[in-house]
């Protein structure tokens, strides 16, 4: 296509002619072709994979002011804030690992008491580390860009959490970055539910990087300012059990079917660098429910989703 | 003479990837609605300075490059571009010899096309929110125009790029 607009594009004074008419046509249905495919099916990863390769190195130019101050601020800081910071972490890393001796004998009188309740096994969680780039993709959608991608054995739709709880999932692979969706994106829906009473509901991204909307509760749910939503591992893409957020305010209209509920993000979204990709202990992706018993349902996991899971997937437009 | 074009190309695709890198520059939140359209910008000066080298599929491979950088539907930007670059293509001789806020007005134009375009794709496929700021990058670039006018040109002419 290109040596056939260069032949004609030494004829400068035409070079306006039908030709490049004819062009943006067959360029725009070729486009369109794209977007529905793009948009309805998903087949074009590869195509968005090998792009990728020559855009991943613009998004790591744009990252390297900022990483480089890190950087730099990390060599040039005194060696009395670095004591300080050292002595901070150890005093933090000896109540962490308090912490973890309880949750080791409450994972072990966890697992005899599902044994005896006859439900399946926990799958235990892998994590790697990861670094987000800072690149600001669209202002009015949530996406980060991970400096992890397949050739770290990053997948598509894996959740990515930081410290204090889930922040998102991958929606784009690269082999060496991959791209993410944050949960507070407005096409984004997490399935959750409340850890005091196991109520089960979903929370969707609202815009705003410190809100999220519980839209399907009614009026008369058990749900109250400060509880803590965790994820419920329902969509089989998150792992069970990791915090989204506090539920900040509720508000029962009398008038309406469902009541008004707001939560705000557990994770620092606008504020963590250093984020983590899920695994499960196997290597294998979450995409088959982990409490469910492969053999007793006999492979229909698509009839037991109920609702929550095609909003889960909702997110991949 | 013979050796000018592959400067040239080498200046115009430098230009557009320092496009495509301000696109993903990370700004300040109460700044960052009023990102303009880097790549778009710079497509039309090139477009209408050197249609016989800048053309169509340029714009096309760049809206498609953007996709991808952005993670925004593929395609979305490519038809954007494209469908803008044709109509700066047949008023490229006219958009010349404008003034330089007669030629700020049309690419304002031109911007709200390409914005059009890129909402309509959005209302399609079901990702319509925060319309209430979409006009922000078209004024931004409008407001843009002829200091990244000046900035081209002046490397137009100083690496004799035709």
């Amino acid at each position: 296509m290109a040596s056939a607009f260069s032949s004609s594009g030494n004829d400068k004074l035409f070079g306006h002619g039908p030709s490049p008419l004819i062009r943006c046509v067959l360029l725009v249905l070729l486009s369109i072709v794209i977007i529905t495919v793009d948009h309805r099916e998903g087949h074009l990863d590869r195509v968005r994979q090998s792009l990728a390769l020559l855009t991943y190195p613009i998004q790591l130019i744009v990252d390297l002011p900022s990483s480089a101050i890190d950087r730099a601020s990390e060599s040039l800081s005194r060696r009395g804030e670095l004591l300080e910071e050292n002595r901070r972490l150890r005093a933090e890393r000896l109540e962490l690992s308090g912490q973890v001796q309880r949750l080791e004998s409450l994972e072990q009188e966890n697992e005899r008491l599902r044994e005896l309740l006859q439900s399946g096994e926990r799958v235990g969680e892998r994590l790697l580390a990861a670094e987000l780039l800072q690149v600001s993709l669209d202002p009015f959608r949530h996406r980060v860009v991970v400096d992890k991608g397949s050739r770290h054995g990053v997948y598509q739709g894996q959740p990515l959490l930081d410290a204090d709880g889930v922040m998102g999932q991958i929606t784009h692979l690269g082999p060496f970055g991959a791209e993410a969706i944050l949960i507070t994106d407005p096409s984004h829906a997490i399935p959750v539910e409340v850890n005091r009473n196991g109520l089960r509901t979903i929370a969707v991204g609202t815009g705003n990087l410190t809100r999220l909307e519980l839209p399907y509760l009614p009026n008369n749910a058990d749900i109250q300012e400060g509880d803590l939503l965790v994820t419920s591992g329902l969509g089989m893409r998150f792992p069970r059990g990791y915090p989204v957020g506090t539920v900040q305010s509720v508000e029962r209209r009398p008038g309406e079917t469902f009541a008004a509920i707001h939560a705000e993000p557990a994770a620092a979204l606008n504020r963590s660098r250093e984020v983590l990709l899920v695994w499960r202990e196997d290597g294998l992706p979450f995409d088959r429910d982990p409490l469910a018993d492969p053999d007793s349902n006999g492979g229909r996991d698509q009839d037991q989703n109920d609702g929550s899971g095609s909003m889960d997937e909702g997110e991949s437009q | 003479m013979r050796d000018q074009p592959a400067q040239a190309r080498w200046v115009i695709w430098l230009s557009l990837l320092v496009a495509l890198a301000l696109t993903i520059w990370p700004l300040p939140d109460t700044v960052a609605p009023f990102r303009p359209e880097w790549s778009a910008l710079v497509l039309i000066y090139w477009i209408m300075a050197l249609p016989h080298r800048v053309n169509v599929g340029t714009a096309w491979i760049t809206g498609l490059l953007l996709d991808v950088l952005t993670g925004s539907l593929l395609g979305q930007h490519a038809l954007a571009l494209a469908i803008m670059s044709l109509v700066v293509a047949g008023s490229h001789l006219r958009i010349r010899v404008f003034p330089v806020w007669q030629q700020a007005m049309t690419v304002m134009a031109l911007l709200g096309l390409y914005e059009l375009m890129l909402i309509l794709v959005d209302g399609v496929t079901g990702n319509l929110y925060d319309l209430e700021w979409r006009w922000a990058p078209v004024l931004a670039g409008m407001l843009l125009w002829p200091w990244i006018m000046f900035l081209l040109r002046a490397l137009r002419r100083q690496f004799g790029v035709s």
